[in-house]
C-alpha cells in the first residue's frame, strides 16, 4: 500500500526534522548523466524528499550498467531517463522529476540547468565533465555544481572525498583514479562518490558549506 | 611566487596555457580557477599568472 503525501512528509520529518525536510522539499537539483554516479545519487536524493530532479541522459540501460547503476534486468534497452524516472517513482511517489532525453552540451545547457538550485556533474567522460563544469562556473555562476574525478578501480575507499574548490564548486572522488587505465568501475567505489556527492548537496541545502 | 593548489611555484609570468603544457595537463580535460574566478578556455593563452596569484587547477578524470 502506497503512503499518502501527509504519511510520507511525516514519516520525513521524523528522520530529518520539519526545518530540514522543507528546505529539501523546496530544492531543484539537476543530475547531468545518468549512469553509476547520477542515478545512485537521484536514488538518494529520491528517498532524502528532494522536491524536484531534472534528469538529463541521452543514452539507454545497457547489460554492462547493472552491477552499478540503479536499474534493473527488465529495464534495459530503456531510455535511462524513462526507466530512472519509474523507480525514483517507485521509491518516492511525490518526487516531481523533469526529464531529458538528449547529449548535453554548451548550446542547451541553460536552458536545462536553469531552474536547478544544485547541478550534479555525473558524466563518465573526462573532457564532457570538464566541458560542464567550465559551463556552469563561468555562464550560470549563481549555481552550485558538485562535480566528480576519479573513482575507478578497487582503491580504498578512504581516497574518495569531498573538497571544496571554491564558492560554489564542489569536487568529489580521489582525483586521479582513471577508468582509461583499464581499472574497470567497481560498483561500492562509484557508489560511495556518488553518496559523497548527494551528501554534499544535502549539506548545501542546510547551508553547511564547508566540507 | 604563485600559489598553485596549495604549492608556491615560481611560474609568475607564465600564462595558465603555458604552465598546463609545461606541468603535463590536458587543456580538454581541466577547470582552472584564478583567485576563486573561473579561467574562460578561450582566455588560456593570454592570462598571464602573476606574484601572489593563487590558483587552482581541477583535473577530470574518466569514469562515473
Amino acid at each position: 500500500m502506497i503512503p499518502t503525501k501527509e504519511e510520507w512528509m511525516n514519516a520525513l520529518n521524523d528522520r530529518h526534522g520539519a526545518m530540514f525536510q522543507e528546505k529539501i522539499l523546496s530544492t531543484t537539483v539537476a543530475i547531468c548523466g545518468l549512469g553509476g554516479l547520477g542515478s545512485n545519487i537521484a536514488i538518494s536524493l529520491a528517498r532524502a524528499g528532494i522536491g524536484k530532479l531534472i534528469l538529463i541522459d541521452f543514452d539507454r540501460v545497457d547489460i554492462t550498467n547493472l552491477h552499478r547503476q540503479g536499474y534493473k534486468a527488465n529495464q534495459i534497452g530503456m531510455r535511462k531517463t524513462e526507466a530512472l524516472q519509474d523507480n525514483l517513482k517507485e521509491i518516492n511517489p511525490y518526487l516531481e522529476t523533469e526529464i531529458y532525453t538528449i547529449r548535453l552540451d554548451e548550446s542547451n545547457a541553460r536552458n536545462i540547468l536553469s531552474g536547478a538550485d544544485i547541478i550534479c556533474e555525473a558524466f563518465d567522460n573526462a573532457e564532457e565533465k570538464a566541458n560542464i563544469v567550465n559551463f556552469v562556473l563561468s555562464e550560470m555562476p549563481e549555481k552550485y555544481i558538485v562535480a566528480a574525478s576519479g573513482m575507478a578501480g578497487l582503491g580504498s575507499s578512504d581516497l574518495i572525498k569531498t573538497r571544496k574548490v571554491s564558492g560554489r564548486f564542489y569536487l568529489c572522488g580521489d582525483e586521479v583514479s582513471d577508468v582509461k587505465d583499464g581499472i574497470g568501475l567497481v560498483s561500492t567505489r562509484v557508489m560511495l562518490c556518488a553518496a559523497h556527492q548527494a551528501h554534499a548537496v544535502l549539506r548545501i541545502i542546510a547551508k553547511e558549506y564547508e566540507v | 611566487m604563485v600559489r598553485i593548489n596549495g604549492e608556491n611555484l615560481d611560474v609568475s609570468g607564465k600564462s595558465v596555457a603555458e604552465y598546463l603544457n609545461l606541468t603535463g595537463y590536458d587543456l580538454m580535460r581541466v577547470a582552472v580557477e584564478l583567485n576563486g574566478n573561473i579561467v574562460p578556455k578561450a582566455r588560456y593563452a593570454d592570462i598571464v599568472f602573476k606574484d601572489g596569484d593563487s590558483v587552482e587547477i581541477v583535473r577530470f578524470v574518466g569514469g562515473g
